[in-house]
């Protein structure tokens, strides 16, 4: 066994530590592919690389990411939120109606977008964390409950940028020092939670309510409150990436953001955001979403047959996850060899 | 606790035997029900003289011809409910209905699929509905659940898109799959620089009926050597959805370099597409053309990304599918190749004609541009 | 039930482990508020509100409506009980319908008679389902994550397979099997295919080995493993079993239409998820009748009728669902709490407060 550890060692030298360490972090494993693929797709289509085409698709990407993020929070407490979606296009939605009946200024209605995000979260919240029913069972009744709402509140009506104030779709074009301002959001998101769940008790707890429950409580950990408190903070960041929704989009429709969740989910676990809880970073999620999108535009800028899109994409995604297990597997028994030692 | 289950299937069992009981002796009752409507064919002894000159003497049936215009009710049922098109439609039926007597409701599923769909037939076929007026989402999958409701005596007819031919009694289309080609060529052609240059097609899903007849049918005027300066690029699919659509148009921009033009012959793709434009600092490079709504692509008719447009009266559309169902159920057409009929209001007030398949059309689509935008806004109201 | 000795069947009250089992009372209410009867005395309200609603709800023509609309999904959620039962679960069956819908069209475009392609689609469904399998059994991953690709990646078979086309030229007998009923009767072809594969699956659940396995391996997989039971054999058998009635779905679903489209079934996953959950399944494993199941697709199924029948718009059809699903959740722990709160009273001692495990994911 001894053997063996030191042959993997000495193996690759320089190289072999680097990929080590690569395939070590789910995060730099997914930088390494990034960059594989976005040179490979370029001898192809040099275009992939310009940078008007990576702006448009980081901007849309940044979207989903910032979703993801609160999605990894929740499975990281061992739950999981189907109802993102819906709290994506109602946000949207109301957003959009409130800025047509000239209710609030932009800024307030995109604040109150938010905050919306976040009383659906807390509803959330409450059904999972206290009435402890099953987050695939609540968030799958609330998954229609707040398109419902949606239906509701649209009756039959579009937003269409006509309706809207003037510049309101401006914010998903602009840019600062060539950074698109929704990749900027994106990226306060993801170092403000990334910090909390690193370094703060919270963020610890949460991890440590994933993980294992009993003994979080047995510690003290009021797991209870730690999945409420994920769950709202899922539905905040629902909220601030519906409000983008609207503003990218400029057209909402009742249905706006229908069967994003899985996507979003899909982020955060090739992220490595494991669905047993207690693993993963959202760093991990967000890039996870990048990811995806990456694959998704190269895909299309290949001009690959329309047919074969979808096939390729699931292939992706299922060669994503189990690599990663099958990585996973081999770091623990390598882990328990070196315990053996 | 072994027992249990056993005795819920018991249960169950006779729950279910007691509602077949029910319905095999109430299985006459709605089939037999009808009956009485349906001989409306007998009806042309209230036709308008003028309109009844084609119809040849429909056998008469014994039963009296009880279908008075006040007791026609139509459900119409789009491919999607509380989406902006079909409401418009709606409105345009509902101030038939007010016009012309009788009423309609609109029913149906939430999203656009076909397997959604047939529950409503069935329910309105079984509710004993005058008359179906339907979108269909999938031609095919719609027939059998329509040709029972025409069994019933239920008139069907068709608008925006076609049930499969036997399945319905008129068709009522909103231009003729050939204008709408040439018309969106001829778009496209305006729009390219002295008609010169690459064009692609972002359409709904793959199997929408209606955008790939259009499509072929662009592609056939595409022949005409009045387009030969015009390159085809080929076809991508938004799936009707926002961002499927934003991600095809982008990569669009991306493939094909020198693309000038973006045709998109759907309401949610054009304005995505012209978004897509805006967002990527293409405009007056890149322009985008197809079918959209007034109020949707108002914005950037004005912005010039998307300075023309098409669209039929939806209004009308909806108002003259439920003067077809009708008179339909009044008999005084049956849908026949080659009768006529007017509907005061519209086409001028000249006949329609009924041509092959029964299929009537409306009349050309509108062209919408900078100058007329603002006045259809305001009319269409989406 | 065959599951005894595990404890409890649904969520109901009986789980809560000592402190009821000891009394009778308890016990005896904990009998009364099944979760089965509970949805059987849902159905039948159901039932009269409809019939009050309005005179055609009882019709036979209403009956074979509002069971064929939910022929298809019904099917699929019996072995998706089974699935969810061992704690897994599996997203992918709406895709492996459309993917079977589609091949079948191919292969009939292509001449093979329909004899012949029905048995080759239905190994296909089998194929895809021990593709699941194998990666959920022997890879160890996680089922949500596996078929999260698989729900992709089927789809994009079924177009690649078939494109845009839609065919639709299938003979009468093959449509009408999926649009006629049984003749004489009001029961359609889609609801004996149902009501066949429903009693074989309660005899199998609850009354063999190999129900007794899927349980166990709920229950407690490495304990399982330990007394014998092929844990990874179980999962296996149960994944390619979901794709072949999935298959058989997409069939049903095509002759219903009277046509093979690539989109077939896209989002029946959710409404099959919603039947088992709503019929008592615990998601994470262990607990579960057919019966409830039964019960909640024939639950499902009158609601929509009832409300399609007084012309409420689809989407609060969705919210009716939902509404129900959660409240069918969270009342019997209402009722749970409050029990275990006069039964502390009556003991006059504190039943072992349990950890507030929040709601769990289906695991590995």
């Amino acid at each position: 066994m001894a053997v063996d550890v030191r042959a993997g060692q000495a193996r690759g030298g320089v190289v072999g530590q680097v990929l080590g360490t690569i395939g070590r972090s789910r995060e730099l494993t997914l930088v390494a592919l990034m960059i594989v693929l976005a040179l490979a797709v370029t001898t192809q289509a040099p275009q992939f690389l310009s940078e008007s085409n990576l702006t448009q698709v980081t901007t849309l990407a940044a979207i989903i990411a910032i979703a993801s993020v609160g999605e990894a929070l929740v499975i990281i407490t061992k739950n999981v939120d189907l109802s993102v979606e819906s709290m994506v296009g109602l946000v949207a939605f109301v957003v959009a109606d409130i800025l047509r009946q000239h209710m609030l200024p932009m800024p307030a209605a995109w604040v109150a977008g938010a905050l919306i995000g976040l009383a659906l979260g807390m509803v959330n919240g409450t059904i999972i964390g206290f009435f402890r029913v099953p987050s695939i069972v609540a968030t799958l009744g609330t998954l229609s409950i707040f398109r419902g709402l949606v239906f509701f509140i649209a009756g039959g009506k579009q937003m269409d940028l006509a309706d809207l104030p003037p510049g309101y779709s401006d914010p998903a074009s602009q840019t600062v020092l060539g950074i698109p301002m929704f990749v900027i959001v994106g990226f306060v998101v993801v170092v403000i939670v990334a910090t909390v769940m690193r370094y703060t008790r919270f963020g610890r707890r949460t991890y440590a309510v994933g993980s294992n429950v009993e003994a979080a409580t047995i510690l003290g950990v009021r797991s209870r409150l730690h999945v409420f408190a994920a769950l709202s903070i899922c539905g905040l960041l629902a909220g601030v990436a519906g409000v983008l929704w609207g503003m990218e989009f400029g057209t909402i429709y009742a249905t706006s953001a229908s069967g994003i969740s899985l996507q979003i989910i899909a982020g955060a676990v090739v992220g490595g955001v494991s669905i047993a809880g207690g693993t993963g970073t959202v760093v991990g999620a967000a890039l996870g979403a990048l990811f995806l999108a990456l694959v998704n535009n190269a895909l299309l800028v290949l001009l690959l047959p329309q047919e074969l899109l979808q096939a390729v994409y699931g292939l992706v995604i299922l060669v994503a996850v189990s690599a990663d297990a099958v990585i996973q597997r081999r770091q623990q028994r390598r882990a328990t060899r070196e315990y053996s030692l | 606790m072994v027992h249990r289950p056993v005795r819920i299937v018991a249960g169950l069992a006779a729950l279910v035997l007691a509602v077949a009981a029910c319905s095999s002796s109430a299985t006459t009752a709605p089939t037999a029900a009808p009956v009485t409507a349906a001989p409306v064919t007998a009806a042309p002894v209230t036709a308008a003289p003028a309109t009844a000159a084609p119809v040849t003497a429909a056998p008469v049936t014994a039963a009296p011809a009880t279908a008075a215009p006040a007791a026609m009710n139509a459900t119409m049922i789009p491919k999607q409910i509380n989406n902006p098109y079909f409401d418009v439609a709606y409105k345009g039926a509902q101030k038939a209905a007010t016009d012309l007597g009788g009423t309609v409701t609109q029913v149906g599923p939430s999203a656009a699929d076909a397997t959604q769909q047939v529950p409503f037939i069935q329910t309105a076929t079984t509710q004993g509905a005058s008359a179906i007026i339907i979108s269909a989402d999938d031609a095919t999958a719609v027939a059998p659940a329509l040709q029972a409701a025409m069994g019933a005596g239920i008139k069907v007819v068709g608008y925006d898109s076609s049930p499969a031919v036997g399945a319905y009694n008129v068709f009522v289309n909103q231009a003729d799959t050939a204008g709408i080609g040439k018309g969106l060529v001829q778009m496209a052609c305006d729009l390219a620089p002295s008609c010169t240059g690459e064009i692609a097609v972002l359409s709904a899903s793959q199997t929408a009926t209606n955008q790939n007849a259009w499509i072929a049918a662009m592609q056939e005027t595409m022949k005409d050597p009045k387009y030969k300066g015009l390159v085809w690029d080929g076809v991508v699919y938004g799936n009707d959805d926002p961002q499927v659509s934003t991600q095809q148009a982008q990569a669009l921009l991306q493939a094909h370099p020198n693309l000038k033009v973006i045709v998109a012959p759907t309401t949610v793709g054009i304005v995505a597409a012209a978004q897509v434009v805006k967002q990527a600092g293409k405009t007056g490079k890149v322009f985008v053309t197809g079918l959209g709504t007034p109020k949707g692509m108002a914005e950037y008719v004005k912005g010039g990304q998307a300075p023309e447009f098409a669209l039929w009266n939806v209004t009308d559309l909806g108002y003259l599918a439920y003067a077809v169902a009708q008179d339909l159920v009044n008999g005084t057409i049956t849908g026949k190749e080659g009768e006529t009929f007017t509907v005061k209001g519209l086409n001028n007030d000249q006949p329609y004609t009924i041509g092959k398949d029964s299929v009537v059309i409306l009349g050309p689509p509108f062209v919408f541009n900078k100058d007329n935008i603002d006045k259809y806004v305001a009319e269409f109201g989406f | 039930m065959s599951a005894q000795g595990l404890p409890g069947a649904a969520p109901t009250i009986d789980q809560d482990g000592p402190a009821t089992s000891r009394i009778g009372v308890g016990r005896r209410l904990a009998g009364l508020m099944r979760w089965e009867v509970l949805l059987l005395g849902i159905l039948v309200a159901l039932i009269l509100v409809g019939t009050s609603l309005s005179k055609v709800f009882l019709s036979g023509a209403n009956f074979a409506n509002l069971t064929s609309a939910i022929g298809e999904v019904a099917i699929m959620a019996l072995p998706m009980t089974l699935i969810i039962i061992t704690g897994e679960i599996d997203l992918s069956v709406e895709s492996m319908a459309g993917l079977a819908g589609a091949v079948l069209g191919w292969l009939w475009a292509a001449g093979v008679p329909l004899q012949i392609g029905i048995p080759m689609v239905l190994c296909v469904g089998i194929m895809g389902g021990l593709l699941n399998g194998l990666l959920v059994s022997r890879a160890a991953l996680p089922s949500l994550v596996v078929t999260l690709g698989t729900l992709a990646l089927f789809r994009g078979l079924a177009n690649v397979v078939l494109g845009p086309r839609a065919i639709s030229d299938f003979p009468s007998w093959f449509t009408g099997f999926g649009f006629g009923n049984v003749p004489g009767t009001s029961i359609p072809w889609t609801l004996a295919v149902f009501a066949v594969l429903a009693i074989v699956f309660v005899a199998v659940t609850h009354r063999t080995w190999l129900g007794r396995w899927v349980f166990a391996t709920g229950k407690n997989k490495d304990a399982s493993r330990y007394s014998g039971i092929r844990v990874d054999r179980v999962k296996l058998v149960l994944f390619a079993i979901s794709g072949l009635i999935a298959a058989l779905a997409g069939v049903l679903l095509a002759a219903r239409f009277s046509s093979a489209r690539a989109d077939n079934g896209t989002g029946l996953t959710l409404t099959v998820v919603t039947i088992v959950v709503l019929g008592g399944v615990d998601i994470n494993g262990g607990k579960g009748t057919i019966i409830g199941v039964i019960l909640a697709a024939a639950v499902l199924a009158v609601l929509q009728s009832a409300l399609r029948l007084s012309g409420i718009s689809s989407e609060y059809q969705g919210v009716a669902v939902g509404l129900l699903l959660i409240v069918s959740v969270i009342a019997p722990q209402i009722a749970r709490q409050t029990r275990t709160l006069l039964v502390r009273a009556a003991m006059g001692r504190h039943s072992p407060a349990g950890p507030n495990a929040p709601g769990e994911v289906v695991g590995r």
